[in-house]
């Protein structure tokens, strides 16, 4: 069910891990529907991402976009990493099967809640991001199904 | 391979497989014809009749064959409430039915019956007193059970069906797990109708059976010819049939081996993960139990993650998690159980088969025990959980 690259980030997942110190942390999702996604950002003085690190407790294709959307951000700055969206996740993992479409949403905005943490603790505004939410289910998004 | 999935399916037992192959190639005549050539399907299919009954003390002209334990379930509940509707409208399950039972009782609701669900203890325990007590003048049937296919727990049956028989309420259980597993008997246990599939021992797919008691008005569920003494239609499934059957005497013969010798390695199992992988949890009844099953919850991770890493390790396992459910929620049996979602999410179960070796047992647990704490290092519950403890 899942394409060879979901298969590649499932089982040698990038970036995981813990940042200390990190510039911004952004978790998302409820243990309720069975995925919680947290990103750790180390973005420096050009608002550049210098490194991004994750912990999922998710599926495979949770996993799999986390590791797929860190290893997008890095290098990135901050307003380019905005622009990383679910569909771009996906597309670079090759497609999702329709229930997991989801876990891509998840990673998105595990990357605008840890981006939404950092211009909080600047005191900066990144044009265009929106403040977290809790559900991403509710997020009217593009899905689409492959 | 290590296949521990054997709640799903099971492997066709070479011998079973033998008596079928004639019933496929030259045997192959419509048991219904009149000719000579088609007596001897009709006979093999009247001996499987017998090798069926033969396992839970029924008579054979109580058996009536079926695709399958799904078909059995929806007829078995449609058909009597369809028959007994004149008398009540009112129908007992439980919680953790399969969901052939759960939905064949919420079509019926839609028609207008009313279905009581009655919930289980922790340990996935339906009491005979919680049956009582839902039991009404209006009530036409009770479906309960044999033994959870999820966590293994074997229900009080014989309590069960006394109750029904005390108030006169027609007593069905689901035995697709617990059929050539356990010791059934249809008349100790005052069972008025059972399923059962044969795939399930060591038979072939696609048939399986309903024992209805003599007397017990059932309509019928598939309208077309004279099969199945006019009560289930369709072209006979001889070599399926005969497949039961065969599988069913083999289980009849080895039933006190088989669950010796699965139970022993269970035991393993459930001893080694528990002292050797914290934060797991047992889930269904600990002796009670299903001598096959082995159903545990390990905490912060989320099951598909772990049945990925299996199988990338060659072992086939299955999970109660929301991602092989294909909704977002997790099995409602743990959650019947009384788990929060982000335990039950984490559940993993391993059923055995008398070919299972402690061995193959080991290397399962050596397994998790490399995937478990990996799959931990990624998850932000685990990170959470140990910041608290380092307070």
């Amino acid at each position: 069910m899942y394409t060879e690259k979901v298969m590649d980030h499932f089982m040698h997942p990038r970036n995981v891990g813990e940042i200390e110190g990190a510039s911004g942390v952004g978790t998302v999702g409820n243990a309720k529907c069975g995925d919680i996604m947290r990103i750790y950002l180390d973005i420096d003085e050009n608002q550049v991402v210098r490194d991004a690190k994750f912990k999922t407790f998710g599926c495979g294709a949770a996993i799999a976009t986390s590791s797929m959307a860190t290893e997008m951000i890095i290098g990135k700055t901050v307003q380019e990493a905005l622009a990383v969206t679910n569909k771009a996740v996906m597309d670079a993992l090759g497609g999702l099967p329709p229930v997991k479409v989801h876990c891509s949403l998840l990673a998105e905005q595990a990357v605008h809640a840890a981006l939404w943490d950092y211009a909080q603790k600047n005191n900066i505004r990144i044009e265009g991001l929106e403040p977290p939410v809790d559900d991403v289910d509710e997020l009217d998004h593009e899905e689409d199904e492959e | 391979m290590i296949y521990m999935d054997n709640a799903a399916t099971t492997r066709m037992d070479e011998r079973v497989f033998e008596a079928m192959r004639p019933y496929m190639l030259e045997q192959f005549a419509n048991s219904a014809g009149t000719y000579g050539f088609a007596s001897v399907s009709s006979q093999a299919v009247e001996k499987a009749r017998k090798q069926v009954a033969f396992v839970i003390g029924a008579k054979a002209s109580e058996i009536y064959f079926t695709s399958g334990g799904t078909e059995s379930d929806n007829w078995a509940l449609k058909g009597a409430a369809k028959a007994l509707e004149g008398k009540g409208k009112h129908i007992i399950i439980s919680a953790i039915e399969h969901h052939a039972i759960l939905h064949s009782a919420q079509a019926l609701e839609r028609e207008g019956f009313e279905v009581t669900v009655l919930g289980v203890d922790s340990d996935g325990v339906v009491t005979p007193e919680k049956v009582e007590s839902a039991i009404r003048p209006d009530t036409i049937l009770v479906s309960i059970m044999a033994a959870n296919n999820e966590i293994g727990t074997i229900e009080p049956i014989e309590a069960i069906g006394a109750v029904c028989k005390k108030y006169g309420v027609l007593f069905h259980t689901d035995a697709v797990q617990a059929f050539g597993h356990i010791p059934l008997d249809v008349e100790a246990m005052h069972i008025d109708m059972l399923s059962a599939s044969a795939h399930k021992f060591h038979g072939p797919k696609g048939v399986g059976m309903l024992y209805v008691r003599r007397g017990v008005k059932l309509t019928p569920f598939m309208d077309g010819g004279a099969q199945e003494k006019k009560r289930r239609a369709g072209t006979t499934n001889v070599p399926g049939i005969v497949g039961m059957g065969a599988a069913a005497e083999l289980a009849k013969a080895n039933l006190d081996e088989s669950m010796k010798k699965m139970s022993a390695v269970r035991d393993h199992l459930i001893a080694r993960i528990e002292s050797e992988i914290p934060h797991a949890r047992l889930n269904g009844h600990r002796t009670n139990r299903l001598p096959g099953n082995v159903n545990f919850c390990f905490r912060f991770i989320e099951g598909e993650g772990m049945l990925m890493l299996l199988d990338a390790a060659g072992i086939c396992a299955s999970s109660g998690s929301a991602c092989t459910s294909g909704s977002l929620d997790p099995s409602h049996v743990l959650l019947a159980i009384g788990l929060p979602h982000e335990i039950a999410h984490g559940s993993l179960r391993l059923s055995l088969s008398e070919a299972t070796t402690m061995q193959e047992a080991d290397e399962v647990v050596d397994a998790l025990k490399g995937i478990i704490p990996r799959l931990r290092s990624m998850s932000p519950l685990y990170e959470d959980f140990v910041r608290n403890e380092n307070k």
